[in-house]
């Protein structure tokens, strides 16, 4: 069955089994390889993507269930890759291997339309599905914190960048 | 002596049987030439379409979108299957012969035109309340809808229950026929939500259980039940969320689908809110609002918020990081918590908060099971958001031991029973 949504702005139209999960819609048939395969169970958040600006474990969505949503990859949060949140993950070289780093973005740029100014508390409970083999944790905290900051002071708010990517 | 005994109870057997049909029978109502939808007014037909908005006539006479109204929807009771029936004007499948006297007869007293009896799963118990004028409107509504031409299944019903004589005898029995009566003592705005509850919202034919019968038993009014596979949660005092149902959430809830002290409306009522109720203009779901907070007995607002804080709180305050988890808090903080956290002031809609939830303090788990196994697509709950469903990923293990740590933690309610068996049996 054809299932039509928006990625990154374009519309779309995959031609493929209902309950093929999103995530290999996206890599497999859109060719978006940003997304990453990590567990397949919805347990590990490397494959997070922004469905509707909200952030959605696309391993265990199925394609037809986003029929006419608007989804949001790494690749689409922000034209240029300089997201308040990637300027900040290079800044303090958060990745270490790099492979949860996509879904780790995702997941902080949904958590900061929830909680604007994170503190500790929020971003481990908001984050703690995203897991990081590397053990870079402490790095992640400190660039979450550091782009929810430059996105408060200069006017360029969570929602509106994660609205800018959806709409 | 025995022949006078047998020709006596014979005679009487008789009388009785004879007083019976003639309660029973019901005369046949002309047929008219399909009416002419130019006959009424668009105001009327605006009017009428709020109403069956209110009464979700849609959802169950209808199985494909593209033909609304033609019926044919399956539902399952314990005496068999019914079929729901085409009520597009088309003449030969439909009502479309059918006078506005034979529509007000079968809204009112359950009688089709023809004559015969309609199963109560056609809720004209509730229907019978409402005003000629609604009457009116809701008929001209459906009759100037597009005649589809659809002739619903038969139903399978099993002996004796498809003789539809017989229903007369229960209308006896569970019929109370007449005009919704005002409340003096309530406001004009209280009295119009009753009446949109107890009329053509016909919101107890799922939050109040049925008996042996079929009936709603009135001894346990808006006490919960189960109906399709889905716990239609209590709406009276005896609900046991923590935060209540004020009217600020009572509102929000049946607007959006969603509210922040409850949780999302799922199966069933995503259907009645998103289908039906969003025809009714505010002034409506604000008076069932006030309806509704005034029946299930709720705090202030100010009270509401306070306690929901403190249930939020009180779990958040129970989580030690430094012992090892159980399987069922681990699960819950890698698969769950990054969506459902939230501040204990401050709890999000779209982020629903499981301290709150409904699903998680009633008296059965199958709306938290089906939730979890199934997901809540986007027509579902809230327009903003979706949630992916568990059931490829876990197992009925997992998700039992989810469940019951989700029970333990964040309700004071008593450990649901055989919980991987009915995550089981929820399993397509």
């Amino acid at each position: 069955m054809a299932t039509e949504f928006e990625l990154n702005g374009q519309p779309v139209t995959v031609d493929i089994e209902n309950d093929t999960p999103l995530l290999w819609a996206l890599r497999d048939d859109l060719d978006l390889t940003g997304t990453k395969y990590g567990c397949g169970i919805g347990m590990c958040g490397a494959c997070t993507v922004l469905v509707n600006g909200r952030a959605t474990r696309s391993c265990i969505t199925p394609v037809a269930a986003v029929s006419g949503a608007t989804i949001t990859t790494i690749e689409g949060l922000h034209p240029d890759g300089q997201h308040p949140l990637q300027k900040a993950w290079i800044e303090t070289q958060t990745p270490q291997c790099g492979y949860c780093q996509s879904g780790q973005i995702m997941q902080a740029a949904a958590m900061l339309k929830d909680f604007p100014n994170p503190t500790d508390e929020q971003i481990n409970n908001a984050m703690g599905g995203n897991l990081c083999r590397c053990m870079a944790y402490v790095r992640i905290r400190k660039a979450i914190k550091m782009a929810a900051k430059e996105m408060n002071t200069s006017g360029n708010t969570a929602q509106e960048t994660g609205a800018a990517a959806n709409e | 002596m025995f022949k006078k005994i047998l020709g006596g109870l014979l005679a009487f057997g008789a009388l009785a049987l004879g007083i019976f049909l003639l309660i029973a029978w019901e005369s046949s109502i002309d047929p008219i030439n399909t009416a002419n939808p130019g006959a009424f007014s668009d105001e009327q037909i605006r009017r009428g379409e709020v109403l069956a908005g209110l009464g979700n006539c849609e959802t169950c006479h209808t199985t494909d979108a593209n033909k609304p109204f033609a019926g044919g929807r399956a539902m399952p009771t314990p005496f068999g299957t019914l079929y729901s029936t085409n009520i597009t004007p088309d003449p030969k499948t439909g009502i479309g012969q059918w006078s506005e006297s034979a529509f007000s007869r079968a809204m009112r007293e359950g009688v089709s035109r023809s004559g015969s009896h309609l199963f109560p799963a056609f809720p004209y118990t509730h229907f019978t309340k409402l005003p000629d004028d609604d009457i009116s409107d809701l008929y001209a509504y459906l009759m100037s809808r597009q005649a589809i031409q659809a002739e619903p299944p038969e139903n399978t019903l099993e002996f004796p229950f498809n003789i539809r004589l017989l229903l007369a005898g229960w209308k006896l029995l569970f019929f109370d026929e007449g005009r919704y009566e005002t409340v003096s003592s309530k406001s004009d705005e209280w009295n119009r939500g009753a009446y949109i509850a107890e009329g053509p919202g016909h919101c107890s034919a799922c939050h109040t259980p049925r008996n042996a019968l079929g009936a709603e038993d009135t001894g346990k009014a808006w006490e919960g039940a189960i109906i399709n596979n889905w716990y239609a949660p209590a709406l009276n005092a005896s609900n046991p969320t923590p935060a209540g149902w004020t009217e600020t959430e009572a509102y929000q809830y049946l607007r959006n689908g969603g509210s922040p002290f409850h949780g999302v409306a799922v199966g069933s009522m995503a259907d009645v809110v998103h289908d039906g109720l969003k025809r009714a203009p505010d002034s409506d779901l604000k008076a069932l609002a006030v309806w509704l907070s005034d029946l299930a007995q709720a705090p202030g607002e100010q009270q509401a918020s306070e306690r929901s804080a403190s249930a939020i709180r009180t779990v958040q305050n129970t989580q030690n990081p430094s012992t090892v988890m159980d399987e069922g808090e681990r699960l819950f903080t890698y698969a769950c918590a990054a969506c459902h956290y939230n501040e204990p002031e401050t709890p999000n809609t779209l982020r629903p908060d499981m301290a709150l939830n409904s699903a998680i303090s009633a008296p059965t788990p199958v709306n938290l099971i089906r939730v979890t196994l199934n997901g809540v697509s986007l027509k579902e709950g809230i327009a903003e958001a979706m949630m992916p469903g568990f059931g490829e990923a876990l197992s009925d293990r997992q998700i039992a031991s989810l469940l019951a740590y989700l029970r333990a933690t964040h309700t004071d309610q008593p450990a649901w029973a055989n919980l991987e068996q009915q995550v089981r049996d929820q399993r397509p």
